[in-house]
């Protein structure tokens, strides 16, 4: 206890940017949970292929020896590399997993064995990266080169830490910023979208009564499209800051972040856009003084907790459900 | 509960005219015939006693009363102070237009909504903050307006479920096959071949409910709630979808129900229809209620005239 | 995959229509085999690579895995992906109990560990049984994952990541050796040399671990039966299928709901305890979340609600890999790839349970009749 209380503004601010992490990955699940009803089980995923696409995109220009100026030019490649890859990858995996299910009007629970089948499959395909290479003898030299996916695969970007300013008794430094500065920008550009643009009403069409919104020439598969591509890109988003917050990615990093996410989207009342990010920051800032309580060991602990407790007493999360009614 | 007349088949109704009917207006769906089977001829055996000692020698008077109730949906008032009653032993009738929160009024009865003011008494007590299903134990059972049966189960299953609801065989009386489950499991496989008969679907017992033809899907789901042994029996539009014969049919009934001890709720909006079999009538519109009293003078009531006023009667 | 199903269904209906002495005689023949089976050593299906004694050891295990989370997802229709946090629990509880903090005999460790989970199934599902459906999923995902974290973090109970070691065995009750057969091709020849003894449980080998297991499996599939054919059964399937009105047919759904997750847990935990009992070493890294969905994917595969598909199922899932080293590596890659294809091709599972046979056979000739007459009266 008295660390938290002798260290609470450091503690916050971790807890935001970790927040903004978990935040940005909600916001896949949200979407998608709003428009088709799904648990997009195989989103985290999409968040650990974005993770490796800016890794490897940042190797092969050689951004390690990037300084100066040069390191904001690469951090903007490395978002980008990583927002591109995974909205493709979702956009594939919506293709190919739950497209099919949709066509044939699967209950929930094999749309969700599908999702699961999907998940292991991208994260074990990334596992078992090395193997085509060994036949040619090249796994090696790969290795090497990125680094082998099973083990830690870090970000090649030389970032000094520094110390900005002063928030009370926390200097909050350079990679904070980045991290809860990107975020809210994301953030912001979203909900705009989403609130004003023609494909965002679409979306809230679908969200509310897909039937009317089909009858108002609304094309649902193409909202379907949108919102997965959407979510992608912030899971992408989200992976870059992951990366420039821990520093190293792996193949199995999107488990736990992705369960984690979810939780956040719940909290927040899933199928709300602000709730998503409410429920990323109140997990992310929950998770951060929990740690400082009982250790960082229990961290994950009082996450899962925190989750059941609050669909205990209110189950259809701190700002309640729905896409289509919420404003954003 | 003994069967009264053994040997009796779907065959032998009493009244020769109503079979008829049934062969005329049944002479359009041939198809089911050659595909589900032989036996799609579905006649309810009205002789069949299906009176339970619950239900027997209630006490007269006022079995359920619904006081002052109001439901609120956020700015939405789906029932504004409504108040009514049912006496025991007779079949009252909820009728008005689309919309006019009869099944509403439903839901609030068999606990799906509390209502925001008001409440519910069913045999002089305060139905409170019941669960659904200690509401049913208590005695009230309903059907539902959009078929709600259990699709993969068989119609023996569905009815054995409603029937499970005056049983008490829990995990361990299963799991050792203890003398009360093998007696509640007789008893419930008694009443529910009675309700079947009763019916007329005791042939089909062993299909998916999802696989019955849409009359007889209506016709389970009474069995289905009959099977909880209720006081009273609540039935949501159970003729909708019918055509005119199949309606009259299903009256003929619901009164044969009513005159085994039975006191039922019957909500539907076809006027006419409801005029013959009802003891009294309760309308409601907008949420309100309109006129309460015999057929007759519904029938006359002015207000129940301009509420039905351009509403086609054949809607359903 | 239909033959799949009809041949098993096919094999069903004759074994239905024999008289009762030969339904008898033919399922003691079948039991006989089953348990002879590491002994026979049956060429084709023994596993090379492996001892096949542990493989079928495993096999038998994860069945009763498998006809657990059945109750939980095949009849009550809860989406459990924690399984594997029940089965670490009753792990955990017989090494604590018998070897790290007290050393009570294993045949005491079972039954408490059984109760342990139980009330930790009831303590998990109480708050979370009355949320949605798809919120379950993923709560018991977070449980399963906080379990192993609390293994790991709670040293001074469970020894964090090194384990306990020494679980105590089953008594032995040593009376007699059987020879196990040795195959020249395919011909049998007695191995004298190689006997397993009845019953002596050790490391050595991993047999009458097989007998025990599957022992278990028989019963805990007796007591499923029973279950299944009684109020509770019926209360679960309606539930399953509709759960407002099943409440409002008098079913308590909740409390039924509760009794399938804490049953199942139970199972869990018995599995767990015997799992324990032959590795007699365990640490946290058994247990992994990856385990919860294996144990999914054995209920899907197997069709939910059909207890001897799930059985088979588990037995395949668990044999395959073992007997095909070469693919071990891209094993859970198959995985993945075979739930989706399953979930798009044949979302009931290879042997789905008799009646959604019957009803699909029934709809794949009427719909367009129901559907038009459903129209047309509406």
């Amino acid at each position: 206890m008295d660390l938290l209380l002798n260290h609470f503004w450091e503690f916050t601010i971790t807890g935001l940017a970790f927040g903004a992490v978990y935040a940005l990955i909600a916001l896949g699940y949200t979407l998608v949970y709003g428009v088709l009803r799904l648990i997009n089980f195989a989103h985290s995923e999409v968040f650990m292929w974005g993770s490796f696409a800016s890794v490897w995109v940042l190797t092969a220009l050689g951004a390690s020896k990037a300084s100066g100026v040069g390191v904001v030019g690469f951090l903007v490649i490395g978002f980008a590399a990583a927002m591109v890859t995974s909205a493709l990858v979702a956009l594939g995996l919506e293709f190919v997993a739950y497209r099919p299910l949709r066509k044939r009007n699967s209950p929930p629970l094999i749309a969700l064995i599908s999702a699961i089948g999907a998940s292991f499959v991208l994260s074990e395909a990334m596992g078992l990266r090395d193997k085509p290479f060994k036949w040619f003898g090249l796994d090696t030299d790969l290795a090497s080169y990125v680094g082998r996916p099973r083990e830690a695969s870090p970000l090649p970007l030389n970032i000094d830490t520094v110390r900005l300013f002063r928030v009370f008794d926390y200097r909050v430094s350079n990679i904070d910023l980045i991290v809860l500065g990107s975020a809210i920008v994301m953030m912001v550009i979203l909900d705009q979208f989403v609130k004003r643009s023609r494909l965002g009403r679409g979306i809230r069409a679908v969200a509310q009564d897909p039937e009317a919104a089909a009858l108002m020439g609304v094309n649902r598969d193409r909202v379907i499209r949108l919102t997965f591509v959407i979510g992608g890109a912030m899971a992408g988003a989200a992976a870059m800051m992951y990366l420039l917050k821990i520093g190293v990615t792996r193949y199995n990093a999107g488990f736990l972040l992705g369960v984690k996410a979810f939780t956040a989207a719940v909290l927040g009342g899933i199928g709300n856009l602000r709730g998503a990010l409410l429920g990323g920051f109140v997990l992310g800032v929950a998770e951060s003084y929990g740690s400082a309580i009982f250790g960082s060991n229990w961290k994950d602990v009082v996450a899962f907790t925190l989750l059941v407790i609050i669909l205990l007493f209110r189950p259809t999360g701190l700002l309640g459900e729905s896409l289509g009614k919420a404003r954003a | 509960m003994p069967d009264t007349t053994p040997g009796t088949t779907p065959g032998s109704t009493p009244d020769p005219e109503q079979h008829d009917t049934a062969k005329e207006t049944r002479g359009t769906r041939v198809d089911d015939d050659t595909v589900l089977g032989p036996d799609t001829e579905a006649t309810p055996d009205t002789s069949v006693d299906i009176s339970v000692e619950e239900v027997a020698d209630l006490p007269k008077g006022k079995m359920l009363e619904v006081e002052d109730v109001t439901l609120r949906f956020g700015g939405v008032t789906a029932l504004d102070g409504v108040s009514f009653h049912i006496n025991t032993g007779e079949i009252l009738g909820l009728i008005g237009p689309n919309g006019a929160g009869k099944t509403t009024c439903f839901n609030v009865m068999t606990g799906v909504y509390q209502p925001t003011s008001g409440g519910v008494r069913f045999m002089g007590e305060p139905l409170g903050k019941r669960q659904k299903f200690q509401i049913t134990k208590l005695g009230i059972a309903r059907t539902f307006q959009n078929i709600r049966l259990f699709h993969n189960m068989t119609a023996l299953e569905n009815v054995l479920v409603g029937a499970d609801a005056h049983h008490s065989t829990g995990m361990f009386s299963a799991l050792l096959r203890l003398p009360k489950h093998h007696a509640e499991e007789s008893e419930g496989m008694d009443r529910a071949y009675e309700l079947l008969k009763f019916m007329g679907l005791d042939k089909r017992a062993d299909e998916l409910a999802r696989n019955l033809p849409y009359g007889d899907q209506r016709r389970l789901e009474i069995a289905r709630a009959l099977a909880t042994n209720p006081k009273l029996l609540c039935l949501d539009e159970p003729a909708a979808g019918f055509n005119p014969a199949e309606k009259a049919r299903l009256m003929e009934l619901i009164q044969s129900i009513r005159d085994q001890g039975y006191t039922v709720l019957l909500i539907e909006h076809d006027m006419k229809l409801v005029m013959g079999v009802t003891d009294r009538i309760v309308v409601l519109e907008f949420g309100k209620k309109i006129a309460e009293g015999l057929p007759a003078e519904i029938q006359d009531n002015p207000a129940v005239i301009a509420a039905y006023l351009g509403v086609d009667e054949d809607a359903s | 995959m239909n033959a799949v199903s009809s041949f098993f269904h096919g094999i069903g209906d004759r074994f239905r229509a024999l008289p009762r002495w030969a339904k008898i005689v033919l399922a003691i023949a079948a039991a006989v085999i089953v348990y002879l089976l590491p002994i026979i050593n049956p060429p084709l299906i023994t596993t090379t690579d492996s001892d096949f004694g542990a493989v079928l050891f495993l096999c038998a295990l994860y069945a009763l895995v498998a006809i657990g989370l059945n109750i939980v997802i095949g009849y009550a229709g809860l989406l459990d992906l924690g399984y594997i946090g029940f089965f670490a629990i009753g792990a955990f509880t017989v090494g604590v109990l018998g070897s790290a903090h007290a050393k009570l005999p294993l045949l005491l460790c079972i039954p408490i560990a059984m109760v342990v989970t139980l009330v930790s199934g009831i303590v998990l599902g109480a708050p979370t049984l009355r949320v949605r459906g798809d919120y379950l999923a993923i709560v018991t995902l977070g449980f399963g994952e906080i379990v192993r974290l609390i293994l790991v973090n709670a040293d001074s109970l469970t020894g964090g990541s090194r384990g306990i070691s020494n679980i105590p065995t089953p008594p032995n009750l040593d009376l007699f050796g059987i020879p196990h057969l040795v195959w020249d091709g395919f011909v049998a020849k007695v191995d004298l040399s190689n006997q397993t003894r009845f019953l002596q449980f050790g490391v050595t080998d991993s047999i009458p671990y097989y007998w025990l297991a599957l022992t278990l499996v028989f019963i805990v599939l007796f007591l499923d039966w029973r279950m299944q054919n009684s109020r509770v059964g019926r209360a679960w399937e309606a539930t399953r299928e509709d759960e407002d009105a099943a409440e409002l047919m008098g079913v308590p759904t909740f409390r039924f709901k509760l009794l399938a997750f804490a049953t199942g847990a139970a199972i869990g935990g018995l599995s767990g305890a015997l799992f324990a009992t032959k590795q007699q070493f365990i640490n946290p890294d058994n247990f992994t979340i990856l385990y919860s969905v294996l144990f999914v994917a054995m209920v899907v595969v197997g069709g939910q609600g059909n207890r001897w598909g799930v059985v088979v199922a588990a037995a395949l899932l668990t044999w395959a890999p073992e007997k095909f080293r070469f693919l071990a590596d891209a094993r859970f890659l198959l995985f993945g790839l075979a739930l989706m294809a399953l979930a798009i091709f044949r979302p009931q599972g290879l042997m789905p349970p008799r009646r959604s046979v019957r009803a699909k056979k029934a709809d794949e000739v009427a719909p367009d009749q129901i559907d038009a007459e459903g129209v047309a009266r509406a």
